[in-house]
């Protein structure tokens, strides 16, 4: 494996030290090798970006950490615990959050109801079966609002919001829960340059010990936000290291950058 | 839901004053009609169960019947051979009809969509079977007839308006039940399944338990109306549990409006009037005519009887 950050250390002692670790993921679909023997690191505050061209890997290996998907083989180790086996609600639970590379949202309910439930899950007692003030979860919403530039917003329904507001939703409803480990897919997929650009702020302001995934086309982002750079290629890993490794790597540059299929890799939007 | 104090303010004043006409209806109504009227409030609290599962929690069932049978052959049955009492009647019919609906929800909860719709068809057709023929318990085709009328502190209910009475004293506080349910952290989950199951799941919430609550409480309220099917009529046939019971409820709700629990009331007088009332007086063609205004609802009134009617409000 090429992966740097998979350490000797976390060889013998596999996730210690690690936010959120994995080794050896691999997945199958049929004959295709989607994801296949992954190793990653995250540490506490991670800021790690994996970028690759269409169908290299990136949502599925999303899918695996998250829960929403089985290896087939591989484990995954959330704070030194081997997660491999819970089920997605639980990973939730331990403190991984996630965006989806499509809107996730409550589609019948307001902006600010969106992230109740999500906050109320952490807040305690969500199956309480008889009406309650809600205040701690509408202040908690209303203030997730104010941070991901949706101030005021919390009784506009969902279905009214524009693309851009739903995904500085997407990424308010994420944070409800206070995830230890944030999986962001394309954040910033159809974003206007100033959303993104205002994306990239929120990002930088999250609290300094959450360990960041993302996976992002749009490289500007990618180095401006990531410490970390892992590239993806038919599966594999290709290269990982920090953003100024990753632009001068020659094995990024021959498999990508000389063969004029900058496009791919940079600019192009998964679909 | 969170929010709005003035709605539900609202809400609450207007079903007060609902609650309190239908209590009058008795001493202007004619006993027939008033006989009409009962049948529509256990019916109604029928499909505000159903509602619950299928407008609250996105669970469209086909078996909804079973619950409500169970839960009225368990009242008839403790009428007929243990206690005389009106509440304990209710009580047995509400446990029953959780109890039931928590064995078959255990297996029909895990499936979704086309999946969850036939077992729980398939697990109404096994219950109305069972009924058919476990004779000892439930006197088999010809169900449990002759059932006493059931006591209320000390008293039978005799006659149609104490009958009215104790249906709608039970029914109003089961739906306000409901209702709170339904504005609870609980089933703004429930509504959260509804909408979005896969991101409840990465929200940490544990879907299933959620989902196998909601299917139990619905069975129990189910259970329940049966209860008081069975203090009104008397008489409990398997034909309680089939389709015949389960397709007009779900028709109720559709025609209603899913997810409001009132609208279920409204869909509920609708298909009683049209199938038992308005039917008979065409023939017995009052399946046709309920099939008919089901389509006419469908394309002329999307989201029922309850978007139609909030519309002013600019709710929905």
């Amino acid at each position: 494996m090429t992966d740097a950050g998979m350490t000797d250390a976390a060889m013998t002692e596999p996730g210690k030290g690690a936010a959120l670790s994995c080794a050896g993921l691999s997945r199958e679909f049929g004959a295709v090798r989607a994801v296949d023997g992954v190793d990653l690191t995250l540490p506490a505050g991670a800021r790690h970006a994996l970028i690759g061209p269409n169908g290299a890997g990136k949502s599925t290996i999303f899918r695996l950490l998250a829960g929403g998907l089985r290896p087939g083989a591989g484990r995954i180790w959330l704070d030194g615990a081997d997660i491999t086996r819970s089920s997605e609600a639980r990973r939730a639970r331990l403190g991984i959050g996630q965006t989806f590379q499509h809107s996730s949202l409550f589609l019948s309910m307001s902006a600010g109801d969106n992230i109740a439930l999500a906050a109320r899950r952490r807040l305690g007692r969500p199956w309480w079966p008889l009406p309650t003030s809600g205040r701690a979860e509408r202040e908690r919403a209303d203030q997730l609002l104010a941070e991901v530039g949706l101030a005021g917003r919390a009784a506009a329904p969902v279905a009214l919001l524009s693309h851009g507001e739903r995904r500085q939703l997407e990424l308010a409803v994420a944070l409800a829960s206070r995830p230890r480990v944030l999986l962001l897919d394309e954040p910033a997929a159809g974003l206007s340059p100033a959303e993104s650009a205002r994306l990239a702020a929120l990002v930088g302001e999250l609290p300094a010990d959450v360990a960041l995934l993302f996976v992002e086309h749009d490289l500007d982002l990618v180095f401006r936000l990531a410490t970390r750079v892992t590239v993806m290629h038919l599966g594999r890993v290709l290269v990982s290291g920090t953003p100024a490794e990753v632009r001068g790597s020659a094995e990024v540059q021959a498999a990508y950058l000389g063969t004029g299929a900058r496009e791919d890799l940079f600019t192009g939007r998964a679909t | 839901m969170i929010g709005r104090p003035g709605s539900a303010a609202t809400t609450a004043a207007v079903a007060a004053a609902v609650v309190l006409a239908l209590a009058a209806a008795p001493l202007v109504l004619a006993p027939y009609a008033v006989t009409v009227l009962t049948r529509i409030l256990v019916f109604a609290l029928l499909a505000m169960s159903l509602d619950l599962l299928v407008g609250i929690t996105g669970l469209p069932s086909l078996g909804h019947g079973a619950y409500f049978g169970a839960g009225a052959y368990a009242a008839g049955w403790v009428t007929l051979h243990a206690s005389p009492s009106g509440p304990v009647a209710l009580l047995v019919a509400l446990t029953a009809g959780g109890l039931v609906a928590a064995a078959a929800g255990c297996v029909a909860v895990r499936a979704r969509g086309i999946f969850f719709l036939m077992l729980t068809l398939a697990i109404g057709e096994i219950v109305q079977q069972l009924a058919e023929s476990w004779h000892e318990v439930t006197g088999g085709s010809n169900g449990l007839y002759g059932i006493p009328a059931a006591r209320v502190g000390g008293a039978a209910l005799v006659g149609d308006q104490a009958v009215h009475w104790w249906v709608l004293a039970v029914a109003a506080t089961a739906a306000a039940g409901l209702w709170l349910l339904a504005s609870s952290p609980f089933g703004h989950a429930l509504r959260g399944i509804r909408d979005n199951e896969a991101r409840m799941r990465a929200l940490g919430y544990r879907v299933y338990g959620y989902k196998l609550a909601a299917f139990v409480v619905a069975g129990a309220v189910a259970g329940l109306a049966g209860g008081l099917l069975s203090a009104q009529q008397r008489l409990v046939t398997p034909a309680e549990l089939g389709l015949g019971t389960s397709i007009p409820a779900l028709l109720a709700v559709t025609i209603g409006g899913a997810g409001t629990l009132w609208g279920a009331c409204v869909g509920a007088a609708v298909v009683v009037l049209v199938r038992d009332h308005l039917g008979a007086s065409l023939g017995g063609h009052g399946s046709l005519l309920l099939g008919a205004v089901f389509v006419a609802v469908v394309y002329l009134l999307p989201g029922g009887a309850a978007r139609a009617l909030s519309m002013p409000r600019r709710r929905g």
